[in-house]
């Protein structure tokens, strides 16, 4: 029972993970493709730590995913908000083709 | 079924690589390369190597992509990169195949003669008890191969000593971000924690002084992006001593043992431990100042960057 | 064994486009980075010969070794980069 749960959380993971990938690659521009990439990413971490957490031994260890992903959360937000301040500061680009 | 994972981690991992030496666009290689070293360290974790998957995720991907970013930045790439393939000597390829036959022919012979190899591992197993520490790891590296050890702290120490020599630390780019200090103000004592945490539990799990050391050097380059210049670490004499400390205390520690009449770096099984900890304390915090002066480049200056707006290095 | 075999000989790929990388390649930081992937397929054949199955121990030399490496790699990368620096600085005071 729990190896179905946790292979669904860690599938749709995957899925979410997949569909922000699609979008790096099929999007028109930083802004967009940071969007994508953000979004997707950190809902697909949070349903991959979920289903490892319904394998984990104790809720000790459960609640360490949990912390795993509010930590990445974090750590991609300000890196994307980061990010997206230079795109739309310095519009004339910076000589890569995306 | 692992052998799928293995066989996807082995093509992402060749893909990676190959697209970054393959890349005439320097950004685009040093990405593939930060994304490369997280995959190697998937494979170090199935190849059941915890320790050194920690410290490649820090060291090799994290800190080593930091350096490569922070290049990057500062000079500006030409737009035109001159040809990647230069030099073309026809004479590198039966090197390459050479070298090649040579490391399989190696690699063969070791994986052969793994017989041998076990008899080391079980003198390794044997003298666990003796060692001050639980963790066979750590028992290597501090206490059966302390030499070893010292040797790669002072060539830290060497590297960090000549790029203090060079000049002056970079003049970079900090983002005067509210967000970026948002972040830090939380994420700048919950690193230093597992900094130390991780050096303590090396005792007995993986982790260890360079983990600990890596962690608290990123935490060091956090401090430097949201714009305080030295990064944290001292100007002047004292950095000079703080990247002196892990050397110094372990030479220092190798003559004691002498002086009580065992060999250099011979400890007696009574004082390993205590030895041991305050080696690897001593070596986190001189490995940490030693990293983060790599990554500022050069010698770090006191103040801060709110003086200045966001400027680039001439 | 197997997973021994299959990382031990990417390892030696690796070795082995790194070093390609190294000679043919004349931009200073994608060299810095092909000496690092070369780096990284010395320490891949390294762990590989210390694995000893899922359910024994690894072998722990070959780890103290590997984890040396990892911070001798950094540091060289990191002198490489300064001397770098100080080298465009030197060429653009001309």
């Amino acid at each position: 029972m729990t190896d179905w749960m946790a292979s669904a959380l860690i599938g749709a993971g995957v899925a979410f993970f997949i569909a922000g990938s699609a979008g790096l690659l099929r999007f028109p521009d930083t802004l967009s493709r940071l969007h994508a990439l953000t979004k997707a990413d950190n809902v697909g971490l949070g349903l991959i730590c979920a289903g490892l957490a319904v394998w984990q031994a104790s809720l000790f260890e459960a609640t360490k995913l949990l912390f795993i992903w509010l930590a990445m959360l974090a750590a991609s937000a300000t890196g994307s908000h980061l990010l997206a301040r230079t795109v739309v500061e310095e519009p004339e680009g910076h000589g890569d083709s995306p | 079924m692992m052998w799928l994972l293995d066989a996807l981690l082995v093509i992402t991992m060749l893909g990676l690589a190959a697209g970054a030496l393959l890349s005439r666009q320097t950004s685009r290689s040093v990405a593939l390369f930060i994304a490369f070293g997280l995959v190697v360290s998937l494979a170090w974790a199935r190849l059941a190597a915890p320790d050194v998957a920690l410290a490649e995720a820090a060291i090799g991907a994290g800190l080593t992509g930091a350096l490569l970013l922070s290049s990057l930045a500062e000079r500006g790439e030409p737009l035109a990169p001159p040809a990647a393939v230069t030099r073309f000597s026809l004479w590198m390829l039966p090197s390459l195949m050479v070298a090649g036959l040579l490391m399989g022919w190696a690699f063969a012979a070791a994986l052969a003669g793994r017989g041998a190899q076990t008899a080391l591992h079980g003198h390794i197993e044997q003298h666990m008890p003796d060692s001050g520490v639980d963790h066979p790891v750590t028992a290597v590296l501090l206490n059966f191969r302390a030499y070893d050890t010292l040797l790669e702290l002072a060539v830290l120490l060497t590297a960090a000593l000549a790029i203090m020599a060079l000049g002056p630390a970079r003049q970079g780019h900090s983002a005067r971000s509210t967000v970026l200090r948002g972040l830090a103000s939380w994420l700048l004592p919950a690193l230093m924690v597992t900094g130390v945490y991780l050096l303590w539990v090396g005792a007995k799990a993986p982790g260890g002084a360079f983990q600990a050391g890596a962690v608290l050097a990123a935490a060091g380059i956090l401090l430097r992006l949201t714009g305080v210049r030295g990064a944290g670490l001292p100007s002047g004499r004292r950095l000079n001593w703080i990247l002196a400390a892990g050397v110094a205390v372990f030479v220092l520690a190798g003559i004691a043992m002498m002086g009580i009449g065992r060999g250099f770096l011979d400890y007696s099984p009574a004082l390993a431990k205590a030895l041991i900890v305050a080696i690897e304390t001593t070596a986190m915090v001189s490995i940490a100042a030693a990293l983060i002066v790599a990554f500022l480049g050069g010698r770090p200056s006191a103040g801060s960057d709110t003086s200045l707006s966001r400027s680039h290095a001439p | 064994m197997i997973p021994a075999l299959l990382y031990g000989f990417t390892g030696i790929a690796l070795f082995l486009a790194g070093a390609a990388g190294v000679v043919w390649i004349s931009a200073t930081l994608r060299r810095v980075v092909a000496a690092n992937i070369m780096g990284v397929g010395v320490f891949l054949v390294l762990i590989a010969t210390a694995y000893r199955g899922p359910h024994t121990p690894a072998d722990p030399l070959p780890h103290a070794l590997v984890l040396t490496g990892i911070v001798v790699a950094v540091s060289a990368t990191a002198l490489a980069l300064a001397l770098h620096r100080w080298l465009s600085r030197e060429a653009a005071d001309e």
